[in-house]
């Protein structure tokens, strides 16, 4: 009898078990994966594997139609990729991408399968008017022109308020740091600039591997909202396996999450992921990274009761009766990370004003 | 009959009822009494599926939203496995939410498939096509043309099959709109019809219940012999029109819900499926003309 609340995950882990499951699992299982956001990720996975043809009709029709869908997916993005490069080249500031398009231009595996909604942009915070203005002159548009959240996006946030194309409809959400820098948890922005590395053929950077890691850890440990926590949780796993086979990447891991002050983000992302996939993590890192993160005991089996609900897949099959609860409070623990009170306080005021009394600016 | 009316009771239980719409098998659930009438009425021939062991390709639920608001103004909302995609509409509508969100779910997780907007008929082995813009006269075409003996594929969606080039039955009750329902129900007394429903977004709505020989033989696939583009013209004459076959192609790729994600596969699919169609533009205002033409059709091609 297998675990239904674990049909997803236990499939990942031990994809050989496919054969054990039957058509009614099936029935549970790509539901589970569709509303987790990663069910061409597990078509691409089993077909890798010579898996997908075993899986009955039915369901795999499901894993097929998704995977064509993230071919379409993949080629689009392709192409937007590549107008915005263009953009950027009149003026020759470089290309440096953010997660999703960074993974897929780079061709890892977590890429394979994964869709998203926006390419995300990182640029020196000194040249983000010019970009902004080369990006509006090739078409794609300001989406928030209420003053006030204009005027949030500009001073406390990561992020420039996203741009979306008049014609494709596709949204870039220009960065100049990983996380809101209103937290005092933000790192320095200098540091992930000077460490950019330049995509083998192409004229295309992202950030260097352990930074990668780090972002993609910061931005899931960080987030209120856990719609896509397991696929962002499989997201670490995958980038885990592909990077650490370079030359000592542990290491360099490490020291990276020290000079970007993330110890604690990086200790979660090796936590879980391991919990949940087995990734396979030495030892001492895991040691090191616990040392320098600083989290007690009691407050990691507090984290632990949160996080092992909060980043199942978002499916009522895999919830439990604390799941609801263990997601508000990691919501309202979003909030205090992202911003000091005397932010919070008014900006929440503002926000629930506004919710009540209608959008006046 | 009787023990299958029975069944439709389970609707309103929680794990709902299991319907094989071929070539999908689709869970449904409702404690909405309106819907649940028309639902048994329309959906009465189709097969029933036990509850366990089976896998059920779209979890839907019609239900009232959470909230004061159903006691005062009710409304009705699609979920698809516990997901609303769309905005609730009055109370009065919840069967056709169904039929639209069931038409959502099968564009938006069919990618297996090249899917056309278009009504899709049979008769001798023959299909035909009839894409058409939202008050072309698609649907009250097919509607006449399956009262007359051809066979019902959809009024809606044309599916090809990737591999075979053929067309997949989807046989689910034919949308009609505003004047088109009582110029069905007075061109064939047999059409069996549901509750006409108001102010939707389309004007006035009726289902004409799937004749039952199109519903038992939903799993007979069929190629495409013609695609036809039907225009009804208050008053004018029968004009059938020859056309291109590069155009066809483009006007069906326009007509497709997923043509874009499909690549070279879908591209070949479609040229085939207009290679071995002959392609006109009909202009209509008299159904019985367009029908004695269209048997004449099916005729001469068994005959040929």
């Amino acid at each position: 009898m297998l675990d239904k609340k674990r049909l997803l995950i236990d499939l990942f882990v031990k994809p050989e078990t496919v054969n054990e499951i039957t058509l009614s699992d099936w029935d549970l299982l790509i539901r589970q994966a569709r509303q987790a956001g990663v069910l061409a990720r597990l078509a691409i996975f089993l077909d890798e594997l010579n898996l997908l043809n075993t899986v009955y009709e039915q369901p795999r029709n499901h894993l097929i139609s998704s995977q064509i869908y993230s071919q379409q997916f993949s080629r689009s993005l392709e192409w937007e990729v590549l107008c915005i490069k263009k953009a950027l080249d009149k003026k020759d500031i470089p290309l440096i991408l953010l997660k999703g398009a960074a993974y897929m231009e780079n061709n890892l595996n977590v890429a394979k399968g994964r869709l998203f909604s926006d390419v995300d942009i990182l640029v020196e915070k000194t040249k983000l008017t010019k970009v902004e203005v080369l990006l509006v002159t090739e078409g794609w548009m300001p989406t928030i022109f209420n003053e006030y959240d204009q005027n949030y996006y500009r001073q406390w946030m990561h992020e420039i308020p996203p741009l979306k194309h008049t014609q494709r409809n596709t949204t870039i959400d220009v960065h100049h740091n990983i996380i809101p820098i209103t937290t005092k948890y933000s790192p320095d922005s200098d540091l992930l600039l000077s460490n950019i590395i330049k995509i083998k053929d192409k004229d295309i950077w992202v950030l260097n591997y352990e930074s990668q890691v780090i972002h993609s850890a910061v931005h899931l440990f960080h987030e209120g909202e856990f719609k896509n926590g397991f696929r962002d949780l499989l997201d670490l796993h995958l980038l885990i396996v592909d990077f650490s086979k370079q030359k000592d990447f542990w290491k360099k891991l490490v020291i990276r999450s020290r000079e970007l002050e993330q110890q604690i983000p990086l200790l979660l992302a090796l936590r879980y992921s391991s919990l949940f996939f087995k990734t396979p993590i030495p030892d001492t890192v895991f040691h090191a990274v616990k040392q320098e993160a600083k989290v007690g005991f009691f407050k990691i089996r507090y984290l632990d009761f949160l996080f092992k609900r909060a980043l199942m897949p978002d499916h009522s099959s895999c919830n439990d009766g604390w799941t609801g609860f263990a997601r508000w409070l990691l919501y309202i623990r979003s909030h205090f990370l992202r911003m000091p009170l005397y932010l919070l306080i008014p900006h929440l005021f503002r926000k629930g004003w506004v919710g009540y009394f209608g959008k006046k600016s | 009959m009787g023990s299958q009316s029975n069944l439709f009771n389970n609707l309103s239980a929680e794990k709902g009822l299991v319907l094989e719409i071929a070539p999908f098998t689709v869970r449904v659930q409702s404690s909405i009494t309106s819907f649940i009438k028309t639902f048994s009425q329309l959906y009465s021939c189709y097969p029933l599926k036990a509850d366990d062991g089976f896998f059920s390709d779209f979890h839907i639920q019609i239900e009232k939203p959470l909230g004061l608001r159903r006691w005062l103004k009710p409304q009705v909302k699609f979920y698809f496995d516990g997901v609303a995609p769309f905005t609730p509409l009055p109370i009065s509508q919840a069967f056709p939410s169904f039929e639209w969100g069931l038409n959502w779910c099968v564009a938006n997780h069919s990618y297996q498939y090249l899917i056309i907007h278009a009504a899709v008929v049979e008769k001798n082995g023959f299909a035909m096509i009839l894409p058409g813009n939202p008050g072309a006269g698609k649907s009250t075409l097919c509607a006449a043309l399956v009262t007359r003996g051809w066979r019902l594929l959809s009024d809606e969606m044309a599916i090809i099959d990737l591999k075979t080039n053929e067309l997949i039955p989807l046989v689910r009750p034919v949308s009609l709109k505003n004047e088109s329902i009582d110029i069905i129900k007075g061109f064939s007394s047999d059409a069996f019809f549901g509750d006409r429903f108001l102010d939707t977004s389309k004007g006035v709505v009726a289902h004409m219940k799937a004749p039952m020989e199109s519903v038992l033989s939903a799993k007979l696939r069929a190629k495409a012999a013609w695609v036809i583009f039907p225009q009804y013209v208050s008053g004018a004459s029968t004009s059938f029109i020859e056309i291109n076959k590069s155009k066809t192609v483009i006007e069906l790729a326009k007509n497709s819900f997923n043509y874009n994600a499909l690549g070279k596969k879908g591209f070949d699919s479609l040229c085939d499926v207009v290679q071995n169609s002959a392609c006109f533009e009909l202009k209509y205002s008299c159904l019985e003309n367009v029908i004695s033409m269209f048997d004449d059709l099916a005729d001469n091609k068994l005959n040929a």
